[in-house]
C-alpha cells in the first residue's frame, strides 16, 4: 500500500523525523483557516500540496506558495478537483513554508535483485533520482543495508557522509537517517523516501516531502488499516476484498476467473491476444479464486464478476492440480444455483475449461447439468478464443436456463 | 538424475502437526517420497498419522535430523512463526529447507535470506510462497501434485504454481527430472538462474523450461546467464503481459513498476539470447516437446 504525503508525515512525525508543520485541507475554506492559523502564528506564507499517489505533482500544477489566507484558498481552490495523471485530487496539505537552503535526497526501499535493503543518499535532491542517477552517477550513493544489523548512528552517518551532504548538514542528517530507517524496519515499508531532505536557512535537516509503501504481508502485524483509502479503491475490488477474493478490475470485456496467480495472470494475455481476432476484445478482470474453489467461493467469484457492467462472457479456467476438477464442475453447478437463489440469474455465456486432476469426471458433471449458460471448451487457447468471440457477439449468446 | 531433490533425500516438515502440514505430508509419503517426521515444540514426542504410517514429532529441527538422518525440511508453519522456523533449520545447517508459506512479510524474508548468508549458504532456500520441489518417481517435497505428470528429462523452474503443474501436465508424456516452485515474493532464496545452472549441471536433464512473470529483474539476470553459461536448449513463458502498471496481481512479488518488471521487457530480454518464449502456456509445452523429439 502506498501512503500519501500527509500520512507519510504523519508516520514520520511519530518517529521524530522533522517535517514542516501542516495540516490537511478538504476543501478551500478549510485550507484558508489553516493558512490563518499559520498566520497567527506569524508564518502567513504557506504551500498548498496536491495529495495524490503520483509523481510530478509540481510540474502538474498541484503544489502552490501562497501568503496568506486568501491565496491559500484561492490556490486550494485551484488545485482540488484537478487530474494529476488520472488521479483526482481530493485533498490539499496547507503547510507552513519552509525557507529552503540546499536540497538533498534520502531513501531505504528493498533491493528485490540483491535480496537485501539498500539506502540511497545524494547531495542533489528535488529531481527525480533516476535522473540524477543517469546524468551524475557520481552524485548517487547506494549504501546496502544488512537487514539483521540494521542502520544505527554510526551505519546512519556512513550513509550521509556517502551521499556527500556538506559538513553542516550532516549531523542533522545522519539522525534523520537514523530515525528515517526505524520507519522502515518497524513500519514493515519496502520504501521510504524523503525528496527533497532539506536544509533549511537556519541550519535544521527537514524531511519535505515524504513517500512511502507499505508491505501488504505485514498487515496482520501492524496497524496499516489507519492508511486505508475507500474512495480510491473500485467498489467491485472493494466488495471483492470484504468476501477475501483475489479481484483486479480492469477494463475489458471478458469476465475472468481461475486458480492460481500465474494462471490467471497468463489467462488474461491469453484472452487479450485471442481477442485481436474480434475488435480487441480483453480480459475484464484478474480474479484467482485460489486452491479450494468451493462452491461458495465460486458463487462469490461469479457475483463479482457479473456485476461489472462491461463484462459480456466469463471464462472460468482451473487447472487441477490439488483441486480436483470434479469438485471444481460440482462448485460450479452449485454457484449457479446459489446465485439464482440470490435471485441473480446468470444470463451471459460461461466458457469453463477444466484440465488436470479428474478433468473426464469434472466435464460429465457441467455435461449432465446441462446448464444453458455454460460453454466447455477442453483447451485454454481455445477457450479464451470461444470467450473472446462471446463477448464480441455483444450480447448473451444463450437463452436464460429457465429456457432450457 | 534431479536437482536437489532425489530419491535418496530424507524429507521432514517444520509444522507436520498443522491441517496442511499433515495433508501435505499424506501427499508426499503417497508420492512415494521418504517421509522421516517434522516438528512442534509443543507436541513433541508424539506422532502423527500420515495415513497409516506414524511420523514422530519433534520439538527442534536438529533433534529430527539427529534422530532420522532428515536432510530436507519443507516448512508449513503460519507466516508469523516462519522466520525463526527458517532461521532454526539455517542453526541445524540442514542442506535445503523448502519454504510453501505464503504471505511472509518481506522484512522477515530478508532477514532470513541475511541469515543463511551469514550461514555460508550451508542451508539452500527455496521459496517462500513456492509449491516447492518434485522429482517425478523419486521425491516431492512441497505440494506438487505427484500424480500429474512422469519422470523423464525436462528440467523446469517457475515462479508460479499452477503454470507450472499446467507444464508438468501437458508434457506428462515426455516427464520431468525435477520441477522447482521458486516461489512468487520479491525476495526469494533460490532463483532461476540456480536452477538453470543445477540442471546445466544434471545429466539427467535434456532440455530447461522457465516460467516467468511481471515484477523484478530475475528473467533479465536468467537470460544474460544463459547466454554465458547455459549450452542445453531452453524455452521460456512470461505471464503479465496484460497486468497495469502498480497492482500486485496476485502474488507479492508480481507487479509492474514505471517501465521495469514489464512481461514485455523480459521476453525481449530472453529472445535476445536465443531462449525460445511461447505466446502462451500449450504454445510453450509445444516448443519444448519439439525439442524433446528432435533429441
Amino acid at each position: 500500500m502506498d501512503l500519501f504525503e500527509h500520512q507519510a508525515k504523519e508516520l514520520f512525525a511519530e518517529y521524530g523525523v522533522p517535517v514542516p508543520r501542516g495540516s490537511l485541507a478538504r476543501t478551500p475554506e478549510e485550507a484558508r483557516e489553516i493558512a490563518a492559523g499559520f498566520a497567527a502564528a506569524g508564518t502567513p506564507r504557506v504551500v498548498v500540496k496536491a495529495q495524490v499517489k503520483t509523481g510530478g505533482r509540481g510540474k502538474a500544477g498541484g503544489v502552490k506558495v501562497a501568503e496568506g489566507p486568501d491565496e491559500a484558498q484561492a490556490r486550494a481552490h485551484d488545485i482540488l478537483g484537478m487530474d494529476i495523471k488520472g488521479h483526482t485530487v481530493h485533498t490539499v496539505l496547507v503547510e507552513e513554508a519552509s525557507d529552503i537552503a540546499q536540497e538533498y535526497y534520502l531513501s531505504f526501499l528493498l533491493d528485490r535483485a540483491a535480496r537485501t535493503f539498500v539506502s540511497i543518499c545524494s547531495v542533489q535532491g528535488g529531481m527525480e533520482i533516476e535522473e540524477v542517477a543517469h546524468s551524475n552517477p557520481g552524485a548517487v550513493a547506494q549504501i546496502p543495508i544488512d537487514p539483521l544489523a540494521g542502520v544505527d548512528a554510526a551505519k546512519a552517518a556512513e550513509i550521509v557522509a556517502a551521499g556527500q551532504l556538506p559538513e553542516q548538514a550532516l549531523p542533522g542528517a545522519a539522525t534523520l537517517a537514523e530515525r528515517l530507517w526505524a520507519v522502515f524496519a518497524d513500519e514493515d515499508a519496502t520504501l521510504v523516501e524523503v525528496n527533497p531532505l532539506i536544509l533549511t536557512a537556519d541550519g535544521r535537516v527537514v524531511a519535505l516531502d515524504g513517500k512511502v509503501t507499505l508491505d501488504d504481508n505485514a498487515a496482520y502485524r501492524q496497524e496499516h488499516a489507519r492508511f486505508a483509502d475507500p474512495s480510491a479503491a473500485d467498489p467491485l475490488e472493494a466488495r471483492a476484498k470484504a468476501k477475501h477474493l483475489n479481484y483486479v478490475k480492469l477494463d475489458g470485456e471478458v469476465g475472468i476467473i481461475g486458480n492460481g496467480a500465474g494462471l490467471v495472470m497468463s489467462t488474461l494475455d491469453v484472452v487479450a491476444q485471442a481477442g485481436e481476432a474480434f475488435g480487441g476484445i480483453r480480459p475484464a478482470n484478474f480474479l484467482d479464486i485460489g486452491g479450494g474453489a468451493s462452491a461458495e467461493v465460486m458463487a462469490d467469484g461469479l457475483e463479482i464478476v457479473l456485476s461489472d457492467g462491461s463484462v459480456r462472457s466469463v471464462l472460468v479456467n482451473v487447472f487441477g492440480g490439488i483441486t480436483s476438477c470434479d469438485a471444481v464442475a460440482n462448485g460450479i453447478v452449485s454457484a449457479l444455483g446459489m446465485l439464482a437463489t440470490r435471485g441473480e440469474q446468470v444470463t451471459h455465456p460461461i466458457v469453463v475449461r477444466l484440465d488436470g486432476n479428474n478433468a473426464a469426471q469434472g466435464r460429465r458433471i457441467l455435461a449432465e447439468a446441462g446448464l444453458a449458460v455454460v460453454e466447455q471448451v477442453d483447451t485454454m487457447d481455445d477457450a479464451a478464443r470461444r470467450a473472446a468471440e462471446l463477448a464480441a457477439a455483444g450480447h448473451p449468446a444463450v437463452a436464460p436456463a429457465t429456457g432450457a | 538424475m534431479a536437482i536437489f531433490l532425489t530419491g535418496e533425500s530424507r524429507v521432514m516438515i517444520q509444522g507436520i502437526t498443522g491441517s496442511e502440514g499433515s495433508k501435505h505430508g499424506r501427499r508426499m509419503l503417497a508420492a512415494g517420497t521418504t517421509v522421516v517426521g517434522g516438528t512442534n515444540p509443543r507436541k513433541a514426542g508424539q506422532t502423527v498419522d500420515l495415513g497409516g504410517a506414524q511420523a514422530p514429532v519433534f520439538g527442534t529441527v536438529a533433534e529430527t535430523m539427529a534422530a532420522t538422518g532428515a536432510d530436507v525440511s519443507v516448512v508449513f508453519v503460519p507466516p508469523a512463526g516462519t522466520k525463526s522456523a527458517v532461521m532454526e533449520a539455517i542453526d541445524a545447517a540442514i542442506p535445503l529447507v523448502v519454504v510453501i508459506t505464503e504471505g511472509i512479510p518481506v522484512h522477515d524474508t530478508a532477514q532470513f535470506w541475511a541469515y543463511a548468508c551469514a550461514h555460508q549458504n550451508a542451508t539452500r532456500i527455496v521459496g517462500p510462497n513456492c509449491p516447492g520441489i518434485a522429482s517425478p518417481g523419486k521425491s516431492n517435497a512441497g505440494i506438487i501434485p505427484a500424480d500429474i505428470t512422469t519422470q523423464g528429462r525436462i528440467g523446469l523452474v517457475s515462479k508460479s504454481g499452477t503454470l507450472t503443474y499446467q507444464m508438468m501436465y501437458e508434457l506428462r508424456d515426455i516427464g520431468f527430472s525435477t520441477a522447482v516452485g521458486i516461489g512468487g515474493d520479491p525476495v526469494i532464496g533460490t532463483t532461476h538462474i540456480d536452477c538453470l545452472q543445477a540442471f546445466q549441471d544434471d545429466p539427467g536433464t535434456d532440455a530447461i523450461v522457465m516460467i516467468g512473470e511481471i515484477g523484478g529483474d530475475a528473467e533479465e539476470r536468467a537470460a544474460a546467464y544463459v547466454e554465458q553459461h547455459i549450452t542445453k536448449p531452453v524455452v521460456a513463458y512470461v505471464a503479465g503481459f496484460t497486468a497495469p502498471e502498480g497492482k500486485t496481481m496476485g502474488h507479492a512479488g508480481a507487479i509492474v513498476s514505471g517501465s521495469s518488471g514489464t512481461a514485455q521487457a523480459k521476453k525481449e530480454a530472453l529472445e535476445k539470447v536465443g531462449v525460445r518464449v511461447g505466446r502462451t502456456p500449450s504454445e510453450t509445452a509445444l516448443l519444448v516437446r519439439e525439442i524433446m523429439q528432435r533429441r
